[in-house]
């Protein structure tokens, strides 16, 4: 895996930015918590949820859906527990 | 320093239902047309629209748009104006059919048509009966909206910028609107964006209040672009609050909870609300249960550490009828207050969630200023529309479901009038001043250069607690003078604000300084506006004035920024066909 460039991390970060408020709160302590930490795998599932439409990611993130990635479903299980 | 211009017929800044409506029409019409937004478009905050949007088709029940107009006029407490109410409410049949057509998936009937929801404050025969007016695609209204009105853009061959943040409006030396600067995230570059006209379609700000329902891209940049180009702020007073939104966090508990039997309580554990409203009790009207909570928590029985929420009790419910009725509900207690409401309650305050306020528009969606004699003098090449204009159809008061009307309505209006403008009257663009981009460089190098101030973050709590607790929902004037003192001090700090990362490129620090500059012209506005105005009407309660005082009062507001006065400009009281609704009283 090759690693992660800066600036996609700071895309990334800015890209958590979402028009629902509740999404907002819940990426805000993410990324305050967990987001450093991430291996780049896990950066690379986290990209992929911020693709999302917000009402989707928002379901997912309340346990309402869920998602058949495994690697997807692992960040969404830290989304949910935060 | 030479900036990088580029050019278009029309440049839109704001890619939410408004901003997406007007482009869709300047587009199909031939023009070039831009639109600029800070985050994807189907991600503007239009998305969080869940009720619906209103239009008298009459599906469900004879409806009619002249009693739409007629609980629109009730509804802003006579601040509305009327010309611009009836266009709106006129339109809106055609509107949400034009959607229809474009794909958004309504919710149906059996036979086909629109379904139609009740909602608040929608009444047949002028407020006899309640109305099913509110047509919805799901709890997705306006997801629903978003999506269909950017596929439209994207067929019509719209250019979006995406990630590009506007940071300054272009006036030339008559005072015509030319253009835009703006910011690409991307790269950190700023560019001019040369247009023969520029609308804003930059949704609201309720960020400035430390308890909003306002995802937090919604930062008033419109109003702070205008500020600073010496265009007006009208009707900053008002702002439209839900009483129930999660303490600390923003987020909404619905109505329903307290018509399921959800009460509230305050630190004694007294249900407060039989006091204030002996019969309607917790489900009396929003502006009325939040001024109940915020006078609470104002005597010394609020609840908690510093004693600033109420609690909203549901345990006495049951756990089934939680779980069966209010899942949504309990997820939201949990996860934003931490608390599982089947054991505790939770803890609320009423939270700001609309701006009836905004840019001075007119119906065309033309930006009007005062001008000599004149009030409303349109200033060449602008137009504003959505959440961020004030045209004004709201008044003092929104009625629940007319904002995403608004949006379309406007919207298309100010594309059509944009359209006319650009054909009839600027066959080419003006040119450019040479201190363009001035202003927006002088912004960003004072940021890079900066030492000693304070952090970005710090100053705008200051500012968010400062108009939170002097501008809420319930205003005095000992208050609201003591408000007016601290938000300039805290509009000084701004000035001084540091940011550490100095990079270029998707600098999220420096976006938010920027926000900040916006944000601060919005709470200065607001709290000048609410300090003086000596009336109660719609959203803007003030404890020593109870009464609307339609002699001296019924007027709007307009704050210059440059020197923080205020001058007023009459209510439009001639609807464009129809006979004025006069003022009366607002009962329920
Ligand atoms: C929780 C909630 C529920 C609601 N429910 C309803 C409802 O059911 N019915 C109803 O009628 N109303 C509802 N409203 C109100 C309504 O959703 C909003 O008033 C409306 O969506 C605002 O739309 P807009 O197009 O004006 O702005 P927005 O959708 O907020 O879009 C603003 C756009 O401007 C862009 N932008 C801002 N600043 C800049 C800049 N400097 N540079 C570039 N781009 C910029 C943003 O990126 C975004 O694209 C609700 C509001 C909330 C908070």
């Amino acid at each position: 895996m090759t690693p992660i460039d800066p600036v996609e991390l700071k895309r990334i970060r800015w890209r958590s930015r979402r028009g629902l408020l509740e999404l907002d709160l819940v990426l805000e302590r993410f990324l305050a918590q967990r987001f450093d930490a991430l291996s780049p795998a896990q950066l690379a599932a986290y990209r992929e949820l911020l693709d999302l439409p917000d009402n989707d990611f928002l379901d997912i993130v309340n346990g309402k859906a869920d998602l058949d990635d495994a690697a997807q479903m692992e960040i969404v299980g830290i989304l949910r527990a935060i | 320093m030479s900036v990088p211009v580029r050019r278009f017929d029309a440049v839109i800044v704001g890619g939410g239902g408004a901003g997406l409506r007007a482009a869709l029409q300047l587009s199909e019409a031939g023009l070039n047309t831009a639109v600029l937004s800070k985050v994807f478009p189907t991600r503007s905050h239009t998305v969080a629209a869940q009720g619906g949007i209103s239009a008298s088709l009459g599906n469900v029940q004879e409806d009619r748009w002249e009693w739409h107009m007629y609980d629109t006029v009730k509804g802003s407490d006579w601040l509305g104006d009327q010309d611009a109410i009836e266009f709106m409410c006129r339109k809106a049949p055609e509107a949400v059919i034009e959607l229809e057509h474009f794909g958004m998936p309504f919710d149906r009937l059996e036979n086909g048509k629109i379904y139609q929801r009740p909602f608040g404050g929608h009444t047949q025969n002028n407020g006899k009966t309640p109305v099913q007016r509110a047509c919805a695609a799901a709890d997705r209204t306006g997801h629903a909206m978003l999506h269909t009105l950017y596929q439209r853009n994207v067929r019509a061959n719209t250019q979006f910028f995406v990630e590009w943040m506007a940071l300054d409006l272009i006036r030339d030396s008559e005072g015509d609107v030319v253009g835009v600067t703006a910011l690409e995230m991307e790269t950190g570059e700023i560019f001019i964006l040369h247009a023969k006209a520029v609308l804003f379609a930059t949704g609201g700000a309720g960020r400035i209040y430390a308890a909003s329902t306002n995802a937090f891209i919604n930062t008033g940049d419109g109003l702070g672009m205008c500020v600073r180009a010496g265009i007006p702020l009208e009707d900053m007073e008002f702002w439209q609050f839900h009483p129930t939104g999660v303490a600390g966090a923003g987020v909404l508990i619905t109505e329903g909870v307290r018509g399921e039997g959800g009460i509230l309580l305050n630190s004694n554990g007294e249900r407060f609300m039989e006091r204030y409203a002996p019969n309607l009790k917790d489900l009396a009207p929003r502006d009325f249960v939040s001024r109940s909570m915020e006078l609470e928590v104002l005597e010394g029985r609020g609840c908690g550490p510093n004693k600033d929420y109420v609690l909203l009790k549901l345990d006495h419910l049951g756990p089934d009828i939680i779980k069966q009725r209010l899942p949504g509900i309990r997820e939201i207690a949990m996860k934003f207050a931490g608390v599982d409401p089947i054991k505790d309650p939770i803890p609320v305050i009423p939270t700001c969630h609309y701006m009836m306020g905004g840019i001075p528009t007119n119906y065309r969606g033309e930006v009007v200023v005062p001008k000599g004699d004149e009030p409303e003098s349109r200033v060449n090449g602008f137009y504003a529309a959505g959440e961020c204009a004030c045209a004004s159809v709201h008044g003092a008061n929104r009625l629940g479901t007319n904002s995403l009307l608004d949006l379309v309505v406007f919207g298309k209006s100010a594309g059509d009038h944009m359209i006319q403008f650009i054909k009839n009257e600027m066959p080419t663009w003006k040119e450019l001043p040479a201190d363009a981009a001035d202003r927006s460089l002088a912004r960003v190098a004072r940021l890079d250069g900066q030492t000693g101030g304070e952090e970005v973050p710090e100053v705008r709590a200051a500012m968010q607690r400062t108009v939170q607790s002097r501008a809420g929902v319930f205003r005095n004037s000992a208050n609201l003078q003591q408000g007016v003192e601290e938000i300039k001090q805290v509009a000084e700090r701004v000035k001084r604000t540091q940011i550490k990362d100095k990079s270029k490129v998707f600098n999220t620090a420096r976006v938010e300084a920027l926000e900040l500059d916006n944000l601060i012209e919005v709470a200065v506005a607001t709290l000048i506006s609410a300090e003086a105005r000596k009336e109660s009407r719609g959203a803007h309660a003030h404890d020593d004035y109870q009464h609307r005082d339609d002699d001296n009062w019924m007027k709007h507001t307009l704050y210059y920024g440059e020197t923080r006065q205020l001058t007023y400009k009459p209510v439009h009281t001639k609807p464009l066909s129809v006979d004025y609704i006069p003022p009366k009283e607002r009962t329920f």
